[in-house]
């Protein structure tokens, strides 16, 4: 594919990179509720689509529940479809994220990280959208509003290969409402990066399918004679789908480098992979790691940067090749899951079971509800994970909390 | 001319050998449907005796092409298919949501009162068999007074039936419509109008269930004319502000309007079992005020 | 066997009859249609075809006289109880 050569810089936050992105993706089908902070999303998605900037129907649904419908039947007929939302939203969306992935729909949904109630809380963290780890969606995180405008477009072509939903997740206000200067793709070359949605089925009287039927436990014989899958099997489908995503994602990756020269050819960001003490953290976060990183190698600490850029499918075999040399392994989580620790730190953990790498890991909780993080707080939560190694300062067994408790 | 038996389409859109109870009226309702929209059409089902009726993977009962929904999404996927088609520049093709009177009065009802004041282009049908019948029987927001159900089993329910299809006209619709399984070609008459016109058409079907309401198989078609014959269930159809009563509601008031009591209605039937004279007075009361109402609306007397 | 060769990706499923099955064998009444009372039999017309409007099942063709479809009715007897001439009666399954 022909190169995009001119770049064509402007200061956006997250939410006008996401809506550009969505337009350059050509959405045929938008279903979105408001809710902050993903709100200004919607009213720029809005704004395009009555201003006749992008033909698409723009539904103004009266909950999230309803966008995730209005998506997944705008798909079986054909449309590309997108949403957005956070927090809340993503949880009254949940059973139908289920039935997107299910009748495997390549919608794809902004997922504006924020923090979950009781009580109210309107900041970041990331618990909204690892709530949603289960629901057979791609996950894609990012650490700042260039990888936003750049995932959102990829997220596209990854679906309608895989036949996969993609949520492309971004930190609410650190991302979200914050400035920074964004390279716009060339919409001729968005075209020919991402093709017209070319559906696996539609919805069609002259050829009558049915879609989402009871299914039996155990297969069943169609009309023709022919074996089909039972419910079982078609679960089988969507593991094998996200499994094998992979090389879609690496794949989408590379070409996005081709045609716009950034480059997204692995499955995580990495800086300094000759460090023997690895910080693993997603979205922002990666971002503020590396600073941290740096001013420990200021004070002769050797640290790298293990920033996770996907997270469904988990690159299980990539984190083990990243982590080859690591010692001690510091895993920041900006989410919890309550009574264990960390849901990066699980993965982690469980990617390195059975490998030759015999690293201690330590997990920090980080960010709740939008409490800041500041990179110094990183290095000495590092130092500390160091000083574990040798003298019980921290529980093994359960997370850190930097908190004020 | 007018359509009847003989003369109306022969061609089947629901298959033999599909999973409904024997005298399922909501069966009957679906192919009178099918048959007026003549299967060009898009349909969304919620869970309900329709998901049952379409058949298990991978083969369906029903001719069209069907996207099945959960429960409380009806109206926002009826929208969202009204949408994609649009923004595909498909024409020619009817969105037809049909669910049950759960997903309708109760957990449907908020993404069906969106998409209504939305104005989405679509027919939406609740085929009403007055309670949770896909799991056996429990009370719904359409279950009438006095009858036991699962979940009023012992003093059967104390609550009114909600109106829905007022509820719907509440909304300025183009057509809110009801009709009776009983009578099929009333039924079909307003479905083949309501395919003609734009916006969001509501049509409240009233369909006896032979196992949820204890009464014999054979005996659905009379329920229903029961039920039209003593003012429970009125025929009528509102288009642009204007009510008529149609069909044996309508013959009903021309011949003087006198109802049949209710008491018959309710004593052919083993879910009334508890049913108290003073709740057979009270619905009879509730019967005759509602009637005078329809009565007083009507233009096409 | 596996269903590797099914090349479905969700649940997607074709029209058929007979999805529940052979739902004749569902039947303990059976309706048989008596000739010389039959309206359209009886005047070689095609009219009335009540049973065949009130059928649930879509079971029932508008010949003269209608048929019914025996391998997937019912036995609802819905068809015995519209028919305005009683040509439609309905017999223990047992003595078909």
């Amino acid at each position: 594919m022909a190169t995009q050569k001119k770049s064509n810089i402007h200061i956006l936050d997250g939410n006008q990179a996401a809506a550009i992105a969505a337009k350059l993706s050509r959405v045929q089908v938008i279903a979105a509720y408001p809710i902050t902070p993903q709100t200004p999303l919607t009213e720029q998605l809005s704004q395009y689509v009555e201003a006749g900037e992008l033909q698409a129907e723009y539904v103004a649904v009266e909950s999230e529940h309803s966008a995730m419908a209005v998506c997944t039947s705008a798909s079986l007929v054909g449309a590309r479809a997108f949403t957005a939302t956070s927090s809340h939203g993503l949880a009254y969306m949940h059973e139908m994220l289920h039935w997107a992935a299910g009748a495997r729909l390549p919608i794809v949904l902004a997922c504006v990280n924020r923090a979950i109630g009781a009580p109210w809380n309107v900041l970041n963290d990331q618990q909204d959208s690892i709530a949603q780890r289960d629901t057979g969606w791609i996950q894609i995180y990012c650490r700042n509003n260039q990888e936003i405008m750049d995932s959102v477009i990829q997220a596209f072509r990854i679906a309608e290969i895989v036949h996969v939903p993609v949520m492309v997740c971004y930190d609410g206000y650190i991302l979200s409402h914050t400035e920074m200067p964004v390279d716009i793709p060339d919409q001729a070359a968005v075209d020919r990066y991402l093709p017209a949605y070319q559906p696996h089925t539609v919805l069609d009287p002259s050829n009558p399918k049915n879609y989402n039927l009871v299914t039996l436990a155990n297969p069943r014989v169609g009309v023709d004679g022919k074996l089909c899958h039972g419910y079982m099997e078609l679960r089988y489908l969507l593991q094998e789908a996200l499994q094998n995503s992979r090389e879609t994602i690496l794949q989408a990756g590379r070409e996005f480098n081709e045609v716009f020269g950034r480059d997204y050819s692995d499955m995580f960001w990495e800086d300094r992979e000759d460090a023997e003490i690895t910080i693993v953290a997603m979205g922002s976060l990666a971002m503020e790691a590396i600073v941290a990183a740096d001013m420990l190698r200021e004070e002769g600490i050797r640290v790298g940067v293990l920033g996770l850029r996907v997270f469904r499918p988990f690159p299980k075999s990539d984190v083990v090749r990243a982590l080859r040399k690591s010692k001690l392994i510091v895993v920041f989580d900006k989410n919890i899951s309550y009574g264990s620790e960390g849901a990066t730190c699980s993965e982690i953990k469980s990617a390195l079971y059975g490998t030759y790498i015999n690293a201690s890991i330590r997990n920090f909780i980080v960010g709740l509800g939008g409490r800041d993080i500041k990179a110094r707080e990183l290095v000495d939560a590092t130092k500390k994970a160091i000083a574990s190694l040798k003298e019980t300062v921290i529980n093994p067994d359960y997370p850190e909390w930097i908190c004020q408790i | 001319m007018k359509t009847n038996a003989v003369n109306l389409i022969e061609q089947e859109w629901i298959l033999p050998g599909n999973r409904t109870c024997p005298g399922c009226a909501l069966s009957l309702a679906y192919r009178h449907t099918l048959k007026a929209l003549e299967g060009q059409c898009i349909v969304t089902v919620p869970a309900s005796c329709a998901t049952v009726l379409h058949g298990m993977y991978p083969i369906t009962a029903v001719n069209v092409p069907c996207v099945n929904t959960p429960f409380a999404s009806t109206g926002a996927s009826a929208t969202g298919l009204v949408a994609g088609l649009k923004a595909l520049g498909r024409k020619g093709i009817t969105v037809l949501a049909f669910a049950g009177d759960g997903g309708t009065h109760d957990i449907g009802i908020q993404s069906l009162s969106g998409a209504a004041e939305r104005q989405y282009d679509f027919i939406y049908m609740c085929y009403d068999n007055e309670g949770y019948m896909n799991t056996g029987n429990q009370r719904s927001g359409s279950t009438p007074l006095g009858a036991v159900s699962g979940t009023t089993p012992v003093l059967g329910k104390q609550q009114y039936q909600k109106d829905m299809t007022a509820i719907m006209e509440a909304h300025g619709l183009p057509y809110v419509a009801t009709c009776s399984a009983s009578y099929p070609l009333d039924l079909y008459e307003k479905v083949k109008k309501a395919r003609t016109i734009e916006g969001t058409r509501f049509i409240h079907v009233h369909t006896p269930c032979p196992p949820g309401w204890l009464f014999p198989f054979s005996d659905t078609i009379r329920m229903g004319e029961m039920a039209v014959e003593t003012g429970l269930v009125v025929l009528y159809e509102i288009e642009d502000d204007i009510f008529r009563l149609t069909s044996a509601s309508e013959s009903l008031a021309r011949k003087g309007g006198t109802l049949q009591p209710v008491r018959e209605y309710f004593i052919s039937q083993g879910r009334f079992k508890t049913i108290t004279e003073e709740q057979i007075d009270e619905l009879q009361n509730w019967v005759n005020t509602r009637w005078k109402h329809c009565l007083h609306r009507a233009t096409n007397l | 066997m596996g269903t590797r060769e099914c090349n479905h990706i969700c649940d997607e499923s074709s029209p058929g009859i007979g999805e529940a099955g052979i739902t004749g064998e569902w039947r303990i009444e059976v309706p048989s249609i008596d000739e010389k009372k039959c309206i359209p039999a009886r005047s070689n017309k095609p009219t009335c075809f009540l049973c065949w409007l009130y059928c649930p099942e879509a079971v029932i063709t508008k010949g003269i006289p209608p048929s019914i479809n025996l391998e997937y009715c019912k036995g609802c007897g819905i068809c015995s109880q519209v028919c305005p001439v009683q040509a439609i009666t309905m017999l223990p399954e047992e003595k078909m």
